[in-house]
């Protein structure tokens, strides 16, 4: 078989990171090639090069495809030959009927005028190959996330596709719908497709899969041929895990106190399917001085989690007890958990922790207004001595405390973040993520105020898809999948093989 | 730091220059005709009667803005809250110390419900105003019935009309450049001007000194100094024309009172910080611990407090409730903020330069009038000028 795809020496860079380094991609016609990897270790980003979400001339590298060097500017280049891409979430306008999504961009039409009957007879004769029975006018905010996804495809290969790329296609979607997708997969194999499928459910590449290639921090590890031999997961793992740790941690002197915070048989439903539970009875606890990681795939529910703990941040109909010292909490609004020694630092900063357009210092004071003011009035050199005290404190690196916050590197970002909730005087933090996004050095820095923090007899919680992160900063990781606590370990004891097992372990369980 | 604090500064003075210059181009098309029309002390103190309701309101439609929504009922509340006035003093005679405390209330109470649709039941604020600006100027005409309603007591028409201590005056003169021959000066108005001036140097020298001290971000001096001594000019020209009429409107007196209490509100009160937040970022806002709901709910009260208090003054200055009174108005006041800088999308405005966008819509209406300019182009210049100053403000950002 000859090879339609080979990616050779791709390198990617953003400002700060290295995001690809010198990976190797060989895909041969009608196979169906697995990717995988832990998050943040390229694959995405691999795939937007290919498909020319980032641009030809952004990485270094050469994409072979079809036996030709291939040049993309943009994504409509490279659909016109037929490769394309469906992203983890989902592109479709929700307020449209399927006949209008599928063809969306790539309309039936003729001078601007759309042949609506041509319309309907194409995405029904689409709807029939993905299997699909509905009406083609049916609104896609009516159908189920199963059969969206099944639009998704349609949609591909309407656009006459050689090679589809699917990232995470059944991350949202129940065993069934899963099943579904995967033999309809298989039988586009049948038919001489290409695929490459990114995904986290090795049981479903073990399932699908011809080859599998792993990524790790960037770099391709390994291409695993599965007729050869049989692959197992924890081969897989091995691959994907197997890194070193050297220094990127800062040494921690961790003394753990007597319990702080618990959080017993806690429930959450979705804020807007009510009934569908997201958070199902979980418990957990806090010692002074300790740090807590919550390890987990993407869509485990720990945001989640910790927005539903938090004031009641997110979903609806909470149950559960929270203990903070031996007392009962009522988190029952933002400021209330705020005010018993609560703070949560978000994982989306520039969508939820800052206020980008406005200064450093105001944004450091906006969790606790009341502790620069005075009968509601605010004391600006009593803010300007605050804001002034946790630049220096954290190291935040701005012209000034009145630069706005827009302006700032994300690591800086990251610490202004943080400075409101140290300002809040929390005795509980929650993290969410505390260092996606932003370069080595100020992840060691952010490391080393996690310690602090605990030093101070602190309770920390902390939220990371990156395993090695957990490892080394915290002394507790409890293992969290599909709104469950599946596992609880010592940091000591803890592998990132071990971790990834407990969560796959479930996975396997259910098929 | 020094380069941006610079950059912000200037983009404020640019407002400011662009109102002295309009006033120059103003000044300068009347001084042919009428020996400069615009300047003379019976214009300025119409230009204060006339514009008093947008500046007044635009303080609130600021706040509205900042926080993210827009109010288009304004115009309808004040021409509903002028024609009760009106009813109650003249047909049921009630004393008009508590009419005015009423009209302030409905006013208040009608930004109240329209807060509550949008902060507590999520509709969209331009969807609940513009039901409101129906409503009430649909409220209006049934409550008139097409008719003017007044005249009013003389203490009701003093809000829009009145002068404070009018009779205080003394012959001065005459004084080479400034009076030809001796003429009434009004001392009361001329000493608050005084006094205003002064008492702003020093409250920006102290401030600038004491921030100096705690090593916090100063203005550059020159600037400041500048920018003062512009001020000063402005005020003491402004109130030297006015002793020379009438002495001071009471009008004045209530927008300067309310442009300096909402000045300070947005600059120095944990409530107006959250307003800002609120409006730059909710989500961060709530996850801060904001009540963002009470506090859209608040600006919305708010705005109708204010604009109830424009029916009152504009009530007052007809001194009559007609079923027209604020017709459109929202549109002027809306275009003062957004001529003042202030972010469509929410969390950016300053107070100052509001007023000073308002007064600039103020100065164009008045000098083109006086220039004899149709009514109809009139619409197509403001229009224009609203054009050019936010593309000025979008073109900066983009830049900068």
């Amino acid at each position: 078989m000859a090879a339609i795809l080979e990616m050779r020496g791709i390198t990617k860079t953003f400002p700060g990171v290295t995001a690809l380094k010198d990976v190797n991609l060989v895909v041969e016609e009608g196979e169906i090639h697995a990717i995988c990897g832990e998050n943040g270790a390229g694959k995405s980003t691999l795939m937007k090069v290919l498909s020319g979400v980032h641009p030809f001339g952004t990485y270094s590298g050469d994409i072979v495809y079809k036996g030709e060097v291939r040049r993309f500017a943009s994504i409509g280049e490279s659909e016109h030959l037929g490769l394309v891409i469906i992203h983890q979430e989902l592109a479709l306008a929700p307020q449209l009927s399927i006949a209008e999504n599928i063809f969306l961009g790539n309309e039936t039409a003729a001078n601007g005028v759309i042949d609506w009957s041509e319309c309907f007879r194409r995405t029904r004769e689409l709807m029939g190959k993905v299997g699909l029975r509905e009406s083609p006018t049916t609104l896609i905010t009516n159908i189920g996330i199963g059969k969206q996804q099944l639009v998704e495809i349609a949609k591909a290969l309407a656009k006459d596709v050689k090679l589809l790329i699917l990232d995470e296609p059944t991350a949202s979607l129940n065993e069934a719908d899963s099943t579904a997708l995967l033999d309809l997969l298989l039988g586009f194999k049948q038919q001489g497709m290409t695929a490459i499928l990114i995904s986290h459910k090795l049981n479903e590449i073990a399932r699908v899969a011809d080859k599998i290639t792993i990524i790790r921090d960037g770099s391709t590890v390994e291409t695993l041929d599965c007729h050869k031999e049989p692959i197992s997961e924890g081969r897989i793992i091995k691959g994907m895990v197997g890194r070193e740790m050297t220094d990127r941690y800062p040494p921690r002197q961790s003394s753990v106190g007597e319990e702080l915070f618990r959080i017993e048989d806690w429930w959450v439903e979705h804020p807007l399917h009510s009934g569908r539970e997201v958070i199902k009875g979980v418990s957990l606890h806090v010692r002074r001085g300790e740090v807590v990681g919550i390890a987990g795939l993407m869509g485990a529910g720990r945001t989640e989690l910790a927005m539903s703990i938090f004031g009641r941040a997110y979903g609806r109909n909470i149950r559960g007890t929270a203990t903070l010292e031996g007392r009962k909490l009522d988190l029952s609004t933002i400021e209330k958990a705020i005010g018993q020694g609560l703070a949560y630092v978000t994982e989306d900063r520039k969508m939820l922790g800052l206020v980008l357009t406005e200064e450093v210092r105001t944004n450091i004071t906006l969790a606790n207004l009341g502790g620069v003011s005075e009968r509601g009035v605010i004391d600006n050199a009593k803010e300007v001595a605050v804001a002034t005290r946790y630049r220096q404190a954290l190291r935040i690196r701005t012209p000034s405390i009145y630069q706005r916050a827009i302006n700032l590197s994300g690591g800086n970002q990251q610490k202004v973040v943080l400075s409101k909730w140290l300002f809040t005087e929390p005795k509980v933090l929650i993290m969410d993520e505390p260092t996606r996004g932003i370069d080595v050095g100020a992840k060691y820095e952010i490391y080393g105020i996690i310690n602090e923090l605990a030093g101070q007899g602190k309770g920390v919680i902390v939220i990371s898809s990156e395993m090695p992160e957990l490892l080394g900063t915290c002394d507790r990781i409890y293992v969290m999948n599909e709104g469950r606590f599946v596992d609880e370990m010592p940091a000591k004891e803890a592998s990132q093989e071990k971790i990834m097992a407990s969560i796959m372990r479930q996975y396997g369980a259910k098929s | 730091m020094r380069s941006e604090l610079w950059k912000d500064n200037l983009r404020d003075y640019g407002l400011l220059m662009s109102l002295l210059l309009i006033v120059c181009f103003f000044y300068y098309l009347t001084l042919d005709a009428d020996g400069g029309a615009l300047l003379r002390p019976v214009n300025i103190t119409n230009i204060i009667a006339q514009n008093s309701y947008v500046i007044i309101m635009a303080l609130g439609m600021l706040l509205v803005i900042v926080g993210g929504n827009i109010d288009l009922s304004v115009g309808s509340i004040v021409g509903f809250v002028g024609a009760v006035a009106g009813s109650l003093m003249v047909y049921a005679k009630w004393p008009y110390p508590i009419v005015m405390v009423l009209s302030l209330a409905i006013g208040a109470g009608i930004g109240a419900i329209q807060g509550l649709l949008v902060a507590y039941g999520r509709i969209p604020s331009f969807i609940v105003t513009l039901g409101g600006m129906l409503i009430f100027r649909g409220l209006t005409g049934n409550l008139l019935l097409g008719q003017f309603v007044g005249p009013f007591a003389r203490g009701f028409q003093d809000i829009a009309s009145g002068f404070v201590f009018p009779s205080f005056s003394v012959q001065i003169g005459p004084i080479p450049y400034l009076l030809d021959e001796a003429s009434p000066v009004n001392v009361i108005a001329l000493g608050l001007g005084v006094i205003g001036a002064l008492a702003m140097f020093v409250l920006s020298l102290r401030g600038w000194a004491r921030a100096r001290a705690g090593n916090m971000e100063s203005e550059p001096l020159p600037l400041l100094l500048f920018k003062n001594l512009v001020f000063a000019a402005i005020i003491l020209f402004i109130t030297w024309k006015l002793s020379r009429y009438k002495g001071l409107p009471v009008v004045l007196l209530i927008m300067a009172v309310l442009t300096l209490f909402y000045a300070f509100a947005t600059t120095r009160t944990v409530i107006g910080r959250r307003i800002y937040a609120l409006g730059g970022n909710r989500l961060a806002a709530q996850l801060s611990g904001v009540k963002t709901e009470r506090l859209i709910f608040l600006t919305f009260a708010n705005m109708g407090f204010l604009a109830g208090l424009a029916g009152l003054v504009v009530a007052a200055r007809l001194n009559s409730s007609t079923p027209s009174a604020g017709n459109s108005y929202e549109l002027d006041v809306i275009a003062a903020c957004f001529i003042g800088g202030v972010s469509a999308s929410g969390g950016v405005g300053k107070v100052l330069n509001v007023v000073i966008g308002a007064l600039f819509m103020g100065v164009m209406n008045n000098g083109m009038s006086l220039i004899g300019l149709g009514i109809f182009w009139q619409q197509v210049v403001k229009g224009l000028v609203l054009l050019a100053a936010v593309g000025v403000d979008v073109y900066q950002k983009r830049k900068g």
